[in-house]
Parts: C-alpha cells; sequence; structure tokens
C-alpha cells in the first residue's frame, strides 16, 4: 500500500509552531487552464450534463423514457419496467460501480474525482461562470479584497444570481426523475407543486449551489469519504499526477532560452502556475497529497510553461512511483498495468457485468406469485375431493396487455376451478383467487409438491412454472 | 411519559438532557481560542509508515456543531422528549394516526357514502363496489371463510346458496354486524343415546344428503331421529334457518364422513362468528354485505364476481 501524506514533510520540517484549532477557509481562485486534460475534462462535463439535464425530457411509448416512479413503485428506463421484486439490478448495478471504481482508481488513480464526479464537474460549470462574470484569477482575487461598491454588488448579484438558476435547474431536473418532468414543468408554473416535490427541490438545488459555489475543494478535503481511502486502492504502479522532482530540482527563475545545466537548476521555471491552477489549492511539487483530486490541470498548465520555454513536456505528468523512481518510460508503465490486483477487480467486473446484461436480457415479462390460503388448510367439496385454495399475483412487466391462461399439474387428478384465463393490463398486477381440487386419495398425506402455469395466450415463450405445495389432510 | 411512577424521574430526565446539551455547547465555547502544533504528529505509527497528523479542522466545521446544538434545543422544545413536556407541535403517534385515519376518511368517506344510500341489491350489482367489498372481504373475513368465501371446515361456505342464518341482505348484514352464535347439544335433547344408536343415526343422517349407508342402521337411527333431532332439525331434516342447518343438502360444515357426524352427534358442537359490526362501522359493513349477498345469494341476477370475464367452466355453479 502507498501510503498517503496529508501533508509533504520531506523538504520542510515542521515549524512547530502552535497556531489556531481553527483553519480559516481561504477561497480557492483557479486559473482557467487549458490543453489536453483540460478538453477531456470539459468533453466529460458535456456529455454528463447532456444525460442529466436530457434525458429526463426523452419521450418513450408515450411515456416518459426515463422515470423513477416511488409511488407506483415502477422503474421506467427506456423500453424496461423495473419493479422492487428487481431490487438485485441496482444491487448489482451498485456492486459494478465499486469495482469500476476500484479498477480505474488501481491503474489510473482518481480519474473518477478529476473527470466525471459531480462534485468536480458542477464546481467546473459554477467556476466558469465565475470567471465569466467577474473576469480571471487575478480579478476575481482583486474583486474579493476590494471594499463593497456598486460594481462589485452588481457583479456579485449577477453570480449568485447566475448559479442560484443553475443550481434551482439543477434541483429541477432531479426531481423530474421522479415526477414526470412536463407535468412537474407546468406545476412550477402554477406554483401547485407538492410538499415533497418542492422540498427535495429546494434541497438538492440548495446543495448543489452551496456545494459547487462555496464549499468546492472543501466537499473532496474534509466531507468525501473516497478521498481518504483511495490510499488502500493505490500501489506504487498507479498512475498518479506527478512533479518529477529529480528534473525540476532545483527550482528557480531563468530567462527564457538558458539551459537549465548552464545555471545548475532543474526544469522547473518556479513560475507559480500549477498552483495558481489547482482546484484544491495545493502545491503539487509536495509531492502526492490526499487533497489531489487527480484532474491534471497542472499537468496542462506546466506543459505549456515547458513548451514557452523550450524544454520538453512532462515536468508535471501521469506516472507512477516506480517509474518515477526507475526511470520508466511508457512502454514500461504500461508493461505494468497488468497485476495481480488490476486482473482480479477485471475479472470479477466483467463477471458481474455479463451476468448483468444477461439478467436484463431474460428479465421474464410475466411474475407470478403464488400466496397459499394459510388459515383454510384443505376443504372437502362435493364429490368428496379435496381442494386447497391459492391467490395468484400475476404481475405483467410489460408494456402491452396481455390475456394468461392458468393450469396446474403434479398430483393424480388434479384440477383447476375458478379463473382460468386471467387479463391483466400493461405494467399491472392482478390477484386471482383459485382453487385447486385432487381426489382423497392422490398424494400424499401432508404437503405434496405442485406447479402453476401461467402462459400468456399471445406469446407462448411468456410463461411461468411456479412451486406451490398442496395439503392433503 | 405517563410511564413514571413519580414526578422525580421526569426532573431527573430533563436535567440530564439539558445539562447535557448546555455542556457541550460551553465547551465548544471554551474550545474556540483552542491552539494546535502543525504538522506534528501524536507519535502513533502504523503498518511502518502510517502517522497521524495534527491537522486544523475547519473552521466551518465547528459551526455544524453549533448547528446541531440549536437543533436539538428546538427539536426539544416542539417535539416531547424533555420528560413529560409534549412539546409545542403537541405531536403523538396516535395524533398522527388519528389525522391520518381523518385524512382517509375525508378521501375515502365520500365514495363508501355513494353506496351507503344504495340498496343491498344495486351496490352487489355495482363492479366499483364490488371490488372494494372484495379488498375488504380478503382484509377482514379470508383469514376465516378464505379467500374465495368458501370457507372451510368449521367455517360456513358464503359462495353456495346455503345459509346458516338466512342470505337475505338484512340477515347477511345482522350476522356482520352482531357475530353469530351456534351451539348443538351433545346428543341432540336425547341424552341417553348410546353409541350404537349414535352410529345408527350417522347412517341416518348420511342417507339423507344422499351417501353410502347401511340401510338396516339408517331404519334404526331414523327412528331415533325423531326424539332426538328433530326438535332442531325438522321432522325430516331439512334444518330451519337461525336454528340448525339443513342435514339434507350436500353442503357439511364438519365433513361428511361417518366418524366425523358420530363425534358430532357425541360431543355436540359450539361456533361462533365474531360481531364486526362496531369494528368495520356501517359504510364498510354495507359493502361487505351487498358482496357476500353478491356471492351467493340466492339471486340470480347479480352476475360472479369474477373481476375479469371467464370461460363456462371457470365458475361452476355451487348449487345442489
Amino acid at each position: 500500500m502507498l501510503s498517503i501524506p496529508t501533508k509533504q514533510l520531506s523538504d520542510s520540517k515542521p515549524n512547530f509552531v502552535e497556531e489556531s484549532l481553527y483553519e480559516v477557509h481561504r477561497k480557492v481562485h483557479p486559473r482557467a487552464v487549458s490543453g489536453t486534460f483540460a478538453t477531456w475534462r470539459w468533453t466529460l462535463v458535456w456529455v454528463t450534463q447532456l444525460v442529466y439535464y436530457g434525458l429526463c425530457w426523452l419521450p418513450w411509448n408515450g411515456r416518459q423514457a426515463v422515470l423513477f416512479n416511488l409511488v407506483e413503485r415502477k422503474f421506467y428506463i427506456f423500453g424496461l419496467v423495473f419493479w422492487p421484486q428487481d431490487v438485485i439490478f441496482l444491487a448489482i448495478l451498485l456492486i459494478i460501480s465499486a469495482y469500476s471504481l476500484f479498477l480505474f482508481t488501481a491503474v489510473g488513480g482518481r480519474l473518477w474525482c478529476g473527470y466525471a464526479c459531480p462534485q468536480t464537474v458542477y464546481t467546473e460549470i459554477f467556476t466558469w461562470i465565475e470567471q465569466k462574470i467577474e473576469g480571471e484569477r487575478n480579478a476575481r482575487i482583486k474583486l474579493d479584497a476590494a471594499p463593497m461598491s456598486a460594481r462589485k454588488l452588481w457583479l456579485r448579484s449577477a453570480k449568485y444570481g447566475s448559479w442560484a438558476l443553475l443550481a434551482f435547474w439543477t434541483g429541477f431536473t432531479f426531481v423530474g426523475y421522479f415526477t414526470p418532468i412536463q407535468t412537474l414543468w407546468g406545476s412550477v408554473w402554477s406554483f401547485s407543486l407538492g410538499p415533497w416535490e418542492t422540498f427535495w427541490m429546494l434541497f438538492y438545488g440548495a446543495f448543489t449551489y452551496l456545494f459547487a459555489g462555496h464549499m468546492r475543494e472543501q466537499v473532496c478535503k474534509h466531507m468525501c469519504p473516497y478521498a481518504r481511502f483511495q490510499g488502500v486502492m493505490f500501489d506504487p504502479d498507479t498512475l498518479t499526477i506527478t512533479y518529477d522532482t529529480e528534473r525540476g530540482e532545483p527550482r528557480g527563475a531563468r530567462k527564457k532560452g538558458v539551459e537549465p545545466q548552464s545555471i545548475a537548476k532543474g526544469d522547473c521555471v518556479d513560475c507559480g502556475i500549477c498552483v495558481q491552477v489547482c482546484p484544491t489549492g495545493i502545491d503539487i511539487r509536495d509531492g502526492l497529497q490526499y487533497e489531489c483530486i487527480g484532474c491534471a490541470a497542472c499537468i496542462d498548465a506546466c506543459d505549456q510553461v515547458m513548451d514557452k520555454m523550450d524544454y520538453p513536456k512532462g515536468l508535471i505528468r501521469y506516472s507512477t512511483e516506480h517509474a518515477i523512481e526507475a526511470h520508466w518510460g511508457w512502454k514500461d508503465i504500461i508493461g505494468h498495468v497488468v497485476r495481480p490486483r488490476v486482473i482480479i477487480y477485471s475479472a470479477i467486473l466483467g463477471a458481474i457485468c455479463v451476468a448483468f446484461v444477461w439478467g436484463i436480457a431474460t428479465k421474464a415479462s410475466l411474475r407470478v406469485d403464488v400466496i397459499r390460503d394459510r388459515a383454510t388448510l384443505a376443504r372437502e367439496v362435493e364429490g368428496g375431493l379435496v381442494e386447497n385454495i391459492y391467490r395468484l399475483h400475476v404481475i405483467n412487466v410489460s408494456e402491452t396487455s396481455h390475456r394468461y391462461a392458468i393450469s396446474v399439474s403434479g398430483l393424480a387428478g388434479i384440477d383447476l376451478v375458478g379463473e382460468r384465463i386471467v387479463e391483466v393490463p400493461a405494467a399491472a398486477a392482478r390477484s386471482v383467487t383459485v382453487q385447486v381440487r385432487v381426489p382423497p386419495e392422490s398424494g400424499r398425506k401432508g404437503s405434496n409438491q405442485i406447479h402453476f402455469d401461467v402462459k400468456s395466450l399471445a406469446d407462448e415463450r411468456v410463461a411461468v412454472h411456479e412451486k406451490a405445495s398442496f395439503l392433503q389432510p | 411519559m405517563s410511564d413514571f411512577v413519580s414526578g422525580f424521574w421526569n426532573i431527573y430526565v430533563v436535567g440530564i438532557v439539558l445539562v447535557s446539551i448546555i455542556g457541550c455547547g460551553v465547551f465548544l465555547w471554551s474550545q474556540s481560542s483552542a491552539t494546535h502544533v502543525e504538522g506534528a504528529t501524536t507519535g502513533h505509527v502504523w503498518d511502518g509508515d502510517l502517522q497521524e497528523f495534527s491537522n486544523p479542522l475547519p473552521s466551518w466545521w465547528r459551526w455544524l456543531f453549533y448547528i446541531t446544538i440549536v437543533f436539538s434545543l428546538f427539536y426539544l422544545a416542539m417535539y416531547p422528549g424533555l420528560g413529560t413536556y409534549q412539546g409545542q407541535f403537541k405531536w403523538s403517534s396516535t395524533g398522527q394516526y388519528d389525522g391520518e385515519m381523518k385524512k382517509a376518511d375525508e378521501q375515502y368517506g365520500p365514495i363508501f357514502k355513494k353506496f351507503q344510500s344504495q340498496d343491498i341489491r344495486a351496490v352487489a350489482a355495482n363492479s366499483e363496489a364490488r371490488e372494494m367489498g372484495q379488498r375488504l372481504f380478503l382484509t377482514y373475513c379470508s383469514q376465516c371463510h378464505g379467500s374465495d368465501a368458501k370457507g372451510a371446515r368449521g367455517f360456513p361456505n358464503l359462495a353456495d346458496n346455503d345459509w346458516l342464518f338466512g342470505g337475505t341482505p338484512e340477515q347477511i348484514r345482522e350476522s356482520v354486524n352482531k357475530g353469530r352464535d351456534a351451539m348443538m347439544p351433545a346428543k341432540g335433547v336425547k341424552p341417553d343415546l348410546n353409541g350404537d344408536q349414535i352410529k345408527d343415526l350417522a347412517h341416518y343422517v348420511r342417507s339423507l344428503s344422499g351417501l353410502a349407508s347401511d340401510s338396516i342402521r339408517a331404519q334404526r337411527g331414523k327412528e331415533l331421529f325423531a326424539p332426538a333431532c328433530a326438535a332442531c332439525h325438522g321432522p325430516g331434516g331439512q334444518g330451519m334457518v337461525g336454528v340448525a342447518p339443513n342435514l339434507t343438502d350436500k353442503v357439511w360444515l364438519y365433513s361428511s364422513s361417518e366418524e366425523t357426524i358420530i363425534e358430532t352427534i357425541t360431543k355436540g358442537r359450539t361456533n361462533r362468528m365474531p360481531a364486526f359490526g362496531e369494528f368495520l362501522g356501517d359504510a364498510k359493513v354495507h359493502l361487505l354485505t351487498a358482496y357476500v349477498y353478491g356471492l351467493g345469494g340466492g339471486t340470480k341476477d347479480v352476475a360472479a364476481p369474477a373481476a375479469v370475464a371467464a370461460p363456462a367452466e371457470a365458475i361452476p355453479a355451487e348449487k345442489k
């Protein structure tokens, strides 16, 4: 296991000065950055947010394509309808997410944190708004320090107002996955939202505003458990954002075009841009820190500086502990990707994914629960026949209405009384009471296994063979 | 918190709760100027290189503690928690239950009311009422009478046309409202019956409904029937509504086997249906009465209670 120091101590020994136990929040104003990894991050911002804000508006067969109807306890995802009984798929989905996280983290460090986590994505969007309204990093720092004025008031109102609008839209979209969003949109304008809709909209919106606007890196540093337990998933072959100390040190300012060897310095020109672009306000040159979310903004920034200095890129780069020690190139790093931990994670992830897809693909469109009448064990009816009563809960999981034929088998002379054909509307359930009769000499005393067959009249393949027990007194 | 046997415990609980909360607040406040040494460690080392550092606490985190204190005081002021104090909202679990029941009554009351003013026969013919009735039946009645209302040993079949206490709407309503008690005395009204005579009677009773029987015993039983049983079951065994069951039909509450009939005559039978009137209220009883009536109350104009039309063989006539 690779330990992640909470503070780097290699260069500067602690000064052992008593200071306040409470750290006053210092706002981080990251400098805007462009480059390969910034493009990746913005691509993921677009992809995730287009899906998030857009998916709920997509129609499908006359209903919302993705809708989690909590009241009816039905989850619609395009052509699929999930019932509470399908909770196993949710469990599998969570396991897949967890193993993906383990795998990606073991291989590439905090890829999730740096590119796809909502906290990162919304912070990125909110910072972009801030930058459009208040200006670049220096302008923002100046504005923060400036006394209140008409201009500052205007800029602040514009920023907070834009944030609030976006946050509200986010909250609205969130609720739109649980209440049909078209209706919800109407209710917003006619002020007829339900109390819970209002609560969740404001709750989700308020926390988006608070976390992406004001808390930002504090969420990652002090609230997110993932930041703290990633250490167990890192090993010396994990790709992390790394400053090449050997190449960079001793750092120092110089004129453009000066060869580092000629002034007995490393490649780092100590411009501090890597610190300025960091959304969590750390100095990557201090080494791997738990605050680093792996966004690679410092790589983009440093590469630009290296380009300007005509030095090779990659003073700060994705590398591994082993690679830095042994001066490996990319080939060696890639060669070390395949290692037991990665193989095991991939194998488990692959197996679960196959099981998930297979489960969804073969998900039955009909489900039958057989509930035996417990109070009435068995009764004698005319002709001396013995009768047991069952309630069949027939659940049509498909989106078309079906007529099902019910039959029973398993004992000599077994027969069914009651409804033999039941019609169940699309995505609905119906309870049917049926009596099963057998001659008294059939089967043995006590419990006998029988089977109910429920078959769609329209489609032979839609059938359920459900076990039940018949009590012979 | 009326469970307290003396007022002392009330004060004890209130005291501990308030002292704890205020104590936490005072302690928190006293730590406002606490200091630590940045970068120092506690000296603990795990796994060779894992150290515990002294890092500052974010300032805003401290406010979360203050918020919990404010919240707890607000909560204790509004909700029960401080000893016997009820809280400003006067909330209680029974109050919440009553409120929800009242809301449900307001919501469903009109639906019940719509049917309550109608005649039982009309309600029984209404498909919506039948579905409501079925749900009520499954909730309150099916435990004994079965999901299909066809009863079980000792619990009468409600779906046939045989009625121990009468099948008119009023009689059914009375059965549901007030319940029914039934008692057959041991050995009928002839306590000196011996075992052999009882067996003779059993054979006679079986012959009444066309079941296999020893004709000599049945003949002897017939002579005993008049003094022992006819007082209630009638001279021909046809029974009497509200008094004794018909012995000539094929309906048997306790099985038609010889040994069961012997047991019935020897030991007598006591049976009882509990009263539901007070528990369910008139509106629900009205719907249940209509539902049960519609199951087989001897009226041909009421359709079978199937939710979906089934083929002809699905619902065999339960008539004899």
